[in-house]
C-alpha cells in the first residue's frame, strides 16, 4: 500500500534490524510513512530534518539507556512531539525495568511505554490515540 | 591482614587464658610464598553451652574445643555443631583421648586434635596446620563459586542467544499469518528471508554449542590421523568461496606442497572454516584473505589475514571469550554466533598450542594459530 503524501509521518527506531523492519512493514500497511534509524545519533540527524508525527523508539539494550537518552534528546529538539518507547527489557530478564519517579518519567519524556512482545494492535491503537489532536496529556 | 577468630572451649581458667595469649600475639603465612600473614582474635568459654551461645550469635573459623567438660562433653557440642551446620574448624583438646573417642570425634567431624599437656609451641603448630587447611578449602570453594558463576552466566547469554531469534522468526510469521503487513510479494519474500537468516544463525549457534560441550567435556572421540593442513586449508577456502565472490575478496593460500599433521580431520576443519569464513565476513569489499601456514619454534603455524575492519586491541584481548562478539556499527548486521574463536582457542589447546590475534584498526587483523607436530 502506497500511504497517501498526507499520511502522518512516523520515526522508527530500533538497533534489532528485525524488529525495525516488522514494525516498518505494519505500520506502512496501516498507512503510515516511515523512516527508520538504527541508532540514536542516526535519530537525532532524522528528526531535525524530516519533523516527523510521531517517534517510535526501542529502548535499545545494546547502547545501554539509548531509547531513553534519545526521548530526552527528540522532546527537547520538538516538544509536541509524541514519543513511543517500546522496551524488551522485562522479556529478557524478567525484570520490569521503566522509568520509575515522577522524575524520571519527566526526564524521559515518553507518553507511552509499551514492553515487548507488543502485538501490532496494540502498538497502532497507541500512535492512533497519540495522533488524535489535542490526545496527549 | 587477615585475622581469624578462634574460640577457646575449657573449664580451667588457667587453660583458657594460657591459649589466648599465645595465639594473641602469633601469626601465620598461610601460604609461605606469599607474604600474606594471618592473625587470631581469641573469644572464650567456660562450658559447651556457653560455646554454643556465643556460636549461636556468630560462628568462628576455629573452634578449640575440650572433650571433657562439665554439662554437656565436647562430643555433644560436636553433635550440635553438626545439626546446625555450622562452619568452624574444631581442633578436640584431651587429657585422655582413647582412640575410641578419637575415632567417635572424628566421626562427629572434629578436625585435628591436641594432647594436653601441650606447650605453646604445640599450640602454634596445631593451628599452623588448621590455617593451611582452612586456605586450601576457602580456595576451593572461591574456585568452585567461580566455575558456578561462569556456568551460569554461560547458560544466561545462551538463553538470550537462542531467543532473541526465535522472537525474531515468530515475528515475521505472526505478521504473515494475521496479514497485518498486506501481501506485496517482495515484503513477504524478503521477511521469509529474513526469518530463514535467523533460524540458519540458530542452527549455527547449536552446532557451536555441541561441538563446544564435545571439546570441554573430552567425551568426543578424536579420531586422530595422519592429515594435511594444507588439503583442510583449502576445503575451507571452498566453502567460503561463494561468500567471498559475491563481496568480490579473493582468497589466497600460502602453504607448502605437504604440511603433515597426525590430527582429527573435524577439528581442522572446524579450526579452518571458524578462520577464514571471519576473514571474509569482517572484510571490506574487494579485499583480500591470505591463509599462510608456516613452521616455527617446532609447531605449524597457521596465519589468516584480512584486510577488513580491524580491532582496537581492548577487543582483541577479550575476543576469544565464549559469546564476545564486538558490537558497532560495522558489525551490527553481520551475523555470528559469539563461539567460533572461543572453540578455535580450545582446539588449539588440544593440539599444544594457542590462538591470538593481531589487528589495526581499520586495516585488517590477522589470528595466528599454532598447533604441536
Amino acid at each position: 500500500m502506497t500511504p497517501e503524501p498526507t499520511a502522518a509521518h512516523i520515526l522508527l527506531v530500533d538497533d534489532d534490524e528485525d524488529f525495525l523492519y516488522q514494525h516498518q512493514v505494519q505500520l506502512e500497511h496501516a498507512g503510515y510513512r516511515v523512516t527508520t534509524a538504527t541508532t540514536r545519533a542516526e535519530a537525532e540527524a532524522l528528526a531535525a530534518e524530516m519533523s516527523p508525527d510521531l517517534a517510535i523508539l526501542d529502548l535499545m539494550m545494546e547502547q545501554h539507556d539509548d531509547g531513553f537518552v534519545l526521548s530526552h534528546h527528540l522532546k527537547r529538539l520538538r516538544p509536541g512531539l509524541p514519543v513511543i518507547l517500546v522496551t524488551a527489557v522485562t522479556a529478557e530478564t524478567g525484570i520490569s525495568f521503566s522509568p520509575t519517579t515522577g522524575a524520571e518519567r519527566a526526564w524521559v519524556g515518553a507518553d507511552a511505554l509499551l514492553a515487548k512482545p507488543i502485538r501490532f494492535e496494540q502498538l497502532k491503537r497507541e500512535v492512533e490515540r497519540l495522533l488524535r489532536p489535542g490526545a496527549r496529556r | 591482614m587477615d585475622t581469624l577468630r578462634v574460640l577457646v572451649v575449657d573449664d580451667e581458667t588457667g587453660m583458657r587464658l594460657a591459649v589466648a595469649r599465645v595465639l594473641n600475639t602469633y601469626t601465620v603465612k598461610p601460604d609461605e610464598s606469599d607474604g600474606h600473614a594471618v592473625s587470631f582474635a581469641v573469644e572464650t568459654a567456660e562450658s559447651g553451652e556457653a560455646a554454643l551461645e556465643m556460636m549461636s550469635a556468630s560462628v568462628p573459623d576455629i573452634l578449640l574445643l575440650d572433650m571433657k567438660l562439665p554439662g554437656m562433653s565436647g562430643l555433644d557440642v560436636l553433635r550440635e555443631i553438626r545439626e546446625r551446620r555450622l562452619e568452624t574448624l574444631t581442633v578436640m583438646i584431651t587429657a585422655y583421648a582413647t582412640l575410641e573417642t578419637a575415632i567417635e570425634a572424628t566421626k562427629r567431624g572434629a578436625h585435628d586434635f591436641l594432647p594436653k599437656p601441650f606447650t605453646p609451641e604445640d599450640l602454634r603448630v596445631a593451628i599452623r596446620r588448621v590455617v593451611r587447611h582452612l586456605a586450601v578449602q576457602r580456595e576451593a570453594k572461591r574456585l568452585a563459586e567461580e566455575k558456578r558463576q561462569v556456568r551460569f552466566q554461560f547458560i544466561s547469554v545462551l538463553g538470550h542467544e537462542l531467543k532473541a531469534p526465535l522472537a525474531a522468526v515468530e515475528g515475521y510469521l505472526q505478521i504473515l499469518k494475521d496479514g497485518s503487513a498486506g501481501s506485496d510479494p517482495a515484503v513477504v519474500a524478503r521477511m521469509v528471508d529474513r526469518a530463514l537468516a535467523r533460524t540458519e544463525g540458530m542452527r549455527k549457534l547449536i552446532v557451536d554449542l555441541l561441538n563446544m560441550t564435545r571439546i570441554e567435556s573430552g567425551q568426543k572421540r578424536r579420531d586422530l590421523v595422519a592429515s594435511d593442513l594444507r588439503d583442510a586449508a583449502a576445503a575451507a577456502i571452498e566453502t567460503a568461496a561463494q561468500a567471498a565472490a559475491a563481496r568480490g575478496i579473493e582468497i589466497h593460500l600460502e602453504a607448502p606442497e605437504r604440511a603433515p599433521l597426525v590430527a582429527d580431520r573435524g577439528e581442522l576443519d572446524i579450526i579452518f572454516n571458524n578462520l577464514v569464513s571471519n576473514a571474509v565476513k569482517y572484510n571490506r569489499d574487494r579485499g583480500r584473505v591470505t591463509v599462510a601456514i608456516d613452521r616455527a619454534d617446532g609447531r605449524w603455524r597457521l596465519r589468516v589475514a584480512d584486510t577488513g575492519i580491524g580491532l582496537a586491541p581492548e577487543d582483541a584481548q577479550r575476543l576469544f571469550q565464549d559469546f564476545v562478539r564486538i558490537k558497532n556499527e560495522q558489525t551490527r548486521t553481520i551475523p555470528g554466533t559469539g563461539l567460533g574463536l572461543s572453540i578455535v582457542r580450545k582446539l588449539a589447546q588440544l593440539y599444544g598450542g594457542d590462538a591470538t590475534v593481531e589487528s589495526e584498526p581499520g586495516a585488517g587483523s590477522t589470528f595466528t594459530v599454532t598447533l604441536k607436530g
